[in-house]
């Protein structure tokens, strides 16, 4: 799996990576994590809000800083997908 | 117990919601009483002069302030909740000039919208065909416009400044936008920008939020502003208590009071460089108020605080060229002095 964190490195995108790292942990997930902070490359997902959360080029989540069960509920989902 | 609260969890939301405003409530009501009575009449302090004036006036000022922050950064935070930028963007996309810049003004006021995510939102906007001038009245409207300076106008000034301030500010948005899409800007914004294509889909993140949620936003954003926020806050109460219990009564009004007419541009131009928010300018602008100055050069003031800030210009510069962040700035801060003048002219 590959989870990519989206963001120019403010405190959301820092907050984001450790809640998304503590999830995929507890899942068990052999996920490899990327940052992206390419201005261009962010705009590209269809992302407006930073932080935004990308699994397998799937966007899944922009805007907010989610808590770790909201993660793993998305990562979840997006390993039955 | 824990069965019943768990089997009513609207009682539960709504009760605690309840509890709070009521708590918020009674401490503001109390604040000034308590403080009163606290250096009057414990300590036996005279609070009418010298240093005990100005430490009654910050702690009360400290904590009208906090109070102030926490319940309306809380009801604006759920409101929003229930608009989002990618709608924003969709109203917005091929809208002309005019009644796209009237629209995206608005939207600028009421879309969550931090300015660490102004770039992403800018080549958003863009690469999706929004016109370059409506993509400008919402990135000047939004920092413009924003929920901490309405909180502490409202708290300080009352109901008539503050819906001067969120129409001015709507005001200054839409024309200086009309004004840079008529220019026919576009080749100052770098060119990765137009050449930006969007692929995947685009997720709604407001989306299926419950109210559990929205309610937590808004507690979440009252907790990370007010962290942000607080030395300024402290900062700007500290002076603003010194002003208070110090600044002879006529100083600041001979020289910047209605009297002087390059008051307001002077204003506006300390104002640009001087980084700080709303919640560091307020409590200062209360304070010179009280001391005489007018309320269109305080406003200004602040406006010019708050909308043009060196570090948001330097994030904007990744996708606009020097050229256009100077035409920004310079439409913007005349935007402000007009306004200065206009409220001067107005409520004086």
């Amino acid at each position: 799996m590959n989870i990519k964190i989206l963001g120019s490195g403010c405190a959301n995108c820092v907050n984001l990576e450790k809640a998304a790292r503590a999830a995929a942990a507890e899942l068990g997930l052999d996920a490899d994590f990327e940052k992206v902070t390419d201005y261009a490359d962010i705009a590209g997902y269809g992302i407006m809000r930073t932080p935004g959360l990308v699994v397998d080029e799937t966007v899944v989540l922009s805007g907010r800083v989610p808590t770790v069960s909201q993660v793993k509920e998305l990562l979840s989902a997006q390993l039955g997908s | 117990m824990t069965q019943a609260v768990l089997q009513r969890p609207a009682v539960r939301r709504w009760g605690g919601l309840t509890l709070a405003a009521v708590v918020v409530v009674g401490l503001y009501a109390l604040n000034e009483f308590f403080w009163t009575w606290l250096y009057a009449g414990v300590f036996g302090w005279d609070i009418t002069t010298g240093w005990p004036s100005m430490l009654h006036f910050f702690s009360y000022d400290t904590i009208k302030i906090t109070l102030l922050l926490v319940a309306i950064i809380f009801a604006i935070t759920v409101l929003r909740s229930f608009a989002s930028i990618e709608r924003t963007r969709a109203l917005l996309g091929g809208r002309r000039e005019g009644v796209g810049n009237v629209l995206a003004a608005g939207l600028g006021v009421v879309t969550p919208f931090c300015s660490c995510s102004a770039v992403p939102a800018f080549i958003g906007f863009v690469a999706a065909g929004v016109p370059l001038g409506v993509t400008m009245s919402f990135l000047i409207a939004s920092p413009l416009v924003n929920e901490v300076a309405i909180a502490l106008l409202l708290g300080l000034f009352g109901i008539g400044p503050t819906l001067l301030y969120v129409s001015a500010g709507l005001m200054i948005a839409i024309v200086a936008g009309m004004i840079i899409g008529r220019l026919h800007l576009e080749g100052w914004v770098e060119g990765f920008v137009f050449e930006t294509k969007l692929r995947g889909q685009v997720i709604d993140s407001t989306a299926e939020l419950t109210w559990d949620d929205r309610l937590q936003m808004g507690r979440e954003e009252v907790a990370s502003i007010l962290r942000k926020i607080w030395p300024y806050l402290l900062a700007g109460i500290g002076l603003g208590a010194v002003i208070h219990g110090w600044a002879p009564e006529d100083f600041f009004a001979r020289f910047a009071g209605a009297g002087n007419p390059v008051a307001v541009p002077i204003a506006v131009l300390l104002g640009v460089p001087l980084y700080s928010n709303a919640a560091g300018i307020l409590p200062l602008v209360e304070s010179l108020h009280d001391k005489g100055l007018p309320m269109g050069t305080l406003l200004a003031f602040m406006m010019a605080t708050v909308a043009l800030s060196l570090p948001e210009m330097i994030l904007l510069r990744r996708v606009l060229k020097p050229k256009l962040i100077g035409v920004f700035i310079a439409v913007t801060a005349v935007g402000i002095i007009a306004v200065g003048y206009l409220f001067n002219a107005i409520i004086g």
